[in-house]
């Protein structure tokens, strides 16, 4: 069969989604931040949410998610997008709000807002990418840093006795009574990308259905920050990162 | 048996050769460009091997810039 008679309309089974638009994309090569941004707007275009969610943005990489996923977006100041979403959506109930954030934003400056977010019980959901270092900054240390880990600002690697323990946040948020649903997910293959994809499906529903604040952490690379390339950083992440960080469920209150 | 042909056309504006398409596929489909460039400087993705794509959607799946369209014919 020649090219030019598979390649017709009718026989196209995956494009890019509509909702995510033509603006190139700021992320280095290889970054998790984009199949996150393409499996939000493929499932807030399946579940036809088009004119009704609302994401905030945050301070860090993630800064410009405004200009590529094409609903309404509100940008909050560094680590308060959970306050934000709690004012949209008690303001507007029939939204769909969810606040979009990486380790620097929710894990370190914002911690209070998220876990005070999450105790309310607001009907949001938060998308939480944890990567392990400050990715815009260039590449220091985050409270998500694993132990040994080298960054710019621990170049000899994270030490316990100079840097603490690195800090996992879903199992915290997991144990709120506010918290409907909390998962670990990542994006570095084709099945995990489909369980993220189904994981964000979830949350988002949960939030419309007022069961209480849904988390979704995603796992994810930063090859620019580990100094990797993108296949490497995938490889390092499910060696170093999924010891500290398992995959899997952690809550799920329906059940 | 049925036959399953597949085919991909990257953007290759907005590809960013990072190579993990490559990696992902199951069936060595795609390499990228060993000197061509676009026109930010990256040697994007294309079908080196056309004749094994399946169709499956693994690259399309993985590729963080959403540059990968699929088509998929099964021949009964």
């Amino acid at each position: 069969m020649e090219l030019n008679e598979i390649i017709r309309p009718e026989n196209r089974v995956y494009k890019k989604p509509e909702l995510l638009n033509d603006t190139h994309m700021h992320y280095c090569p290889g970054c998790s931040h984009g199949v996150v941004h393409k499996l939000v707007a493929q499932v807030i275009e399946e579940m036809g949410m088009q004119e009704k969610a609302i994401g905030v943005s945050p301070v860090g990489c993630a800064v410009f998610a405004y200009n590529y996923i094409d609903v309404d977006w509100l940008q909050a100041a560094h680590g308060r997008a959970p306050a934000m979403a709690t004012a949209a959506k008690r303001l507007m109930p029939d939204k769909l709000v969810f606040t979009y954030q990486g380790d620097g934003d929710l894990a370190a400056i914002g911690t209070a807002e998220t876990i005070h977010a999450c105790n309310r019980a607001e009907n949001i959901t938060i998308i939480f990418i944890n990567n392990a270092i400050y990715g815009m900054t260039g590449g220091q240390m985050a409270p998500t840093t694993l132990l040994g880990q080298k960054t710019a600002t621990c170049p000899y690697g994270r030490r316990v006795d100079l840097n603490g323990y690195p800090l996992a946040i879903a199992p915290l948020l997991a144990q709120l009574d506010g918290t409907c649903y909390v998962t670990r997910q990542s994006v570095h293959t084709v099945a995990n990308v489909r369980k993220t994809k189904a994981a964000i499906r979830k949350a988002f529903e949960n939030s419309m259905k007022g069961l209480g604040t849904s988390v979704v952490e995603v796992v994810s690379t930063c090859n620019t920050g580990w100094k990797l390339i993108p296949e490497k950083a995938n490889e390092w992440m499910v060696e170093n990162m999924f010891a500290k960080y398992p995959l899997g469920d952690l809550k799920n209150k329906e059940e | 048996m049925a036959k399953i042909h597949g085919a991909v056309v990257v953007n290759t504006d907005r590809c960013k050769g990072c190579n993990l398409c490559v990696v992902a596929c199951p069936s060595h489909v795609l390499d990228l460009q060993k000197k061509e460039v676009n026109d930010r400087g990256y040697h994007f993705a294309y079908m080196s091997n056309p004749e094994a794509c399946i169709g499956c959607q693994s690259c399309a799946w993985v590729c963080p810039d959403a540059c990968i369209e699929v088509y998929r014919v099964v021949e009964k």
